[in-house]
């Protein structure tokens, strides 16, 4: 019996019940395409954080204070206040690593223009925030120290804001806004930046100078953040083992005692978000995974009705002379054509819906060869898997009670 | 000297139901030559299916002698059966047994398939020329369901000697039919015999043994006689009700 006479058995078997073929193998289309969906979708979110590491540049340095934690777990950091401006002005003064460092501010505020009005994002910095931040100027010119010193009400505005609040041949420059019931004057506009990795519009913001964010906006005396740059990436580990240094020694730190800050790293912030999707993908892959499984189950189960349904043309064959290890390959025959041709379907699916999301979310699309191949092995393996019993059943059926079966 | 195509000799089948031992054979001795055609009689219980079964390949006695062709089937792998079936056996059931949504040509040609020797076109050929045979050339393309009970016993029949057997083994073939086609079908077992066909034939049917040039009847697992029979023709009876017109029910 060559397997070319077996799997034209075996279609033609199928092909009598097309219908149930159908749904069978659907099992293993939804298996497969959200296999090769979500693992289209996580690889190229990764693509993508790679490609905004290195829009960015690695230079970027943030100063947070440290959460508190109680008995083990953190709580957050809201309630502490380890960061000072005093500290800001001590890494401006002491360091060689770092280029620039401001500290930031940030405050939630209705935005109000005339009519318009936006719940928008503020940040107050020093007039190193921008370079820091990679902000480019479109229009107008950035603060100076001296509104800085004077607590100036003036603000810089993202793209987000300017299409927010004004009409669209308006020259926002010069214009004064309300920030909260605090009127400013715009004296500049922000290039686009567009969105982040977590979706975050990084063009809704307003950025001023932090003395007015904090004394007029917010009425604290810590500092929310302290953001630097680093000379230049080769030198960000040193940069932040200075910064250390520094702050351990200000805030009068004990050897062996933990810090009440974080220094992190641009690099590091965006290990830790490539992780966290990484982590998504492999959740979502496992969900898939699954649906791979009850797939082949109902392959199983299909077979078993199969062969009990078909018991009687199991005893004619054997009655004519097919070996029990020819029935069982044709039955197991049956189970791998309808794994791989649902999985076939399936990649093809998969492929296609993973194109379509990544078109929606503007990422870059990846067609991962090792999902395709990987896919198509575990298909091949399900169906030797899940058929495997049945076509063992089938095969060690006695001739003369499966003739006899009705 | 006539060539022994099956030799039997003390032949036993106990089943063991439970802890009850059913005796379905109780040694049972006969052999057929080639170009016989018998039929194997008796009441229901006998043991005549059981016997055809063994002489079938497609169960082993307890205990006894089974030649079939001259080979032992004694200590016989399965798939050494399974290939003496294949070679030198024809199966014809009561039931047909056809595959479904299968044309005619597919299902004679099925006994092929397990045949590695056969190529796929000599396979057509031969499972063609059986078709012939039992005068359903156009019918090939037909599957069971569009074929009348005496058409698809004529298609397993095909399919008995596609393989070129050297016994032709059925079990109450004409048991689902009426009369007239049972009549039919030993006409056509009657032309094969003639052709050199050895055919074994179970029946419990007086008129259908009739036919047959040898009849063995079975009692309660022993062979209580043996007789040959100078057959009657069918195709002579079937020219009867032609003229009379008249079809008894079966
Ligand atoms: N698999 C089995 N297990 C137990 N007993 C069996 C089995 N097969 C047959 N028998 C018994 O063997 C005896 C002979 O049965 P067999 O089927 O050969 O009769 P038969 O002559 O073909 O009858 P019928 O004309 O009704 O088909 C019966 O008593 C039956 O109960
Ligand atoms: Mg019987």
């Amino acid at each position: 019996m060559n397997i070319f006479n077996l799997i034209k058995i075996a279609y033609k078997s199928l092909m009598r019940n097309k219908m149930r073929a159908f749904l069978t193998m659907l099992g293993i289309v939804i298996g497969i395409s959200s296999v090769i969906t979500m693992v289209g979708v996580g690889e190229s979110s990764q693509a993508s954080i790679n490609n905004q590491v290195s829009q960015m540049g690695t230079n970027l340095i943030m100063v947070q204070r440290a959460r508190m934690r109680e008995r083990g777990v953190s709580t957050g950091r809201d309630n502490v206040q380890s960061l000072k401006v005093k500290d800001v002005d001590l890494l401006a003064n002491n360091t060689k690593y770092i280029s620039a460092v401001s500290p930031v501010f940030n405050a939630n505020a209705q935005i109000i223009n005339g009519n318009y009005n936006w719940q928008g994002s503020v940040m107050g910095g020093n007039t190193d925030l921008m370079g820091i931040r990679n902000f480019e100027l479109a229009t107008g010119s950035n603060f100076t120290d001296d509104d800085i010193k004077k607590y100036a009400k003036v603000a810089l505005i993202g793209h987000t804001i300017v299409e927010e609040l004004f009409d669209e041949n308006v020259d926002p420059i010069g214009k004064t806004i309300r920030v909260g019931n605090m009127p400013v004057k715009v004296i500049g506009t922000l290039k686009p930046k567009g969105e982040n990795q977590m979706g975050d519009d990084q063009d809704d913001i307003l950025l001023m100078p932090y003395t007015t964010v904090q004394k007029r906006i917010l009425g604290i005396d810590f500092v929310h953040m302290i953001m630097a740059s680093a000379v230049s990436e080769d030198v960000a580990e040193n940069a932040v083992a200075e910064i250390e240094a520094i702050l351990r020694a200000s805030h009068k730190i004990q050897d062996g005692a933990a810090d009440d800050f974080e220094v992190r790293t641009q690099a590091e912030m965006l290990e830790m978000m490539s992780s966290i999707s990484g982590m998504m993908t492999t959740l979502l892959t496992a969900i898939a995974a699954i649906s791979l499984i009850v797939g082949g189950i109902g392959i199983m189960n299909i077979m078993y009705v199969t062969v009990t349904e078909r018991t009687k043309e199991i005893g004619l064959r054997m009655s004519i002379g097919a070996h029990n290890s020819s029935i069982l390959l044709q039955f197991l025959c049956e189970s791998v054509i309808l794994s791989l041709i649902g999985g076939l379907l399936g990649i093809v699916l998969g492929l296609l819906m993973s194109y379509l999301l990544s078109v929606i979310q503007g990422m870059p699309y990846i067609v991962s060869t090792s999902a395709v191949i990987l896919s198509f092995v575990v298909c091949a393996a399900t169906g030797i898997f899940f058929g495997w019993y049945p076509a063992k059943k089938a095969a060690s059926l006695d001739p003369i009670n499966a003739l006899r079966y009705e | 000297m006539s060539q022994a195509i099956l030799q039997i000799e003390n032949l036993r089948r106990v089943f063991q139901v439970g802890v009850e031992q059913v005796h379905a054979l109780k040694g049972v001795s006969f052999s057929v030559n080639k170009g016989e055609f018998v039929s194997i009689m008796g009441s229901s219980g006998s043991g005549k299916s059981t016997l055809l079964n063994i002489l079938g390949c497609l169960d082993t006695p307890t205990s006894g002698e089974y030649l079939i062709d001259g080979v032992s089937v004694k200590e016989r792998s399965k798939n050494d059966l399974a290939d003496i079936r294949n070679r030198k056996i024809g199966f014809v059931f009561q039931s047909y047994n056809l595959l479904a949504r299968t044309t005619a040509l597919e299902n004679v040609e099925l006994p092929l398939i397990y045949n590695s020797s056969v190529s796929s076109r000599e396979r057509r050929e031969r499972a063609k020329h059986a078709l012939e045979m039992v005068g359903l050339t156009d019918r090939m393309f037909h599957t069971p369901n569009q074929l009348s009970g005496g058409q698809q016993q004529r298609v397993a029949i095909a399919r008995a000697i596609v393989n070129d057997p050297v016994i032709i083994l059925a079990d109450e073939a004409t048991g689902n039919l009426d009369t007239k086609t049972s009549y039919e079908i030993m006409s056509l077992f009657q032309e094969l015999n003639e052709k050199g066909k050895t055919i074994a034939f179970v029946t419990h049917e007086p008129d259908i043994s009739a036919f047959t040039s040898r009849i063995i009847m079975l009692r309660d697992g022993h062979i209580i006689s043996d007789k040959t029979n100078e057959p009657l023709s069918a195709m002579l009876e079937i020219q009867k009700f032609k003229t009379s017109e008249i079809i008894p029910n079966s």
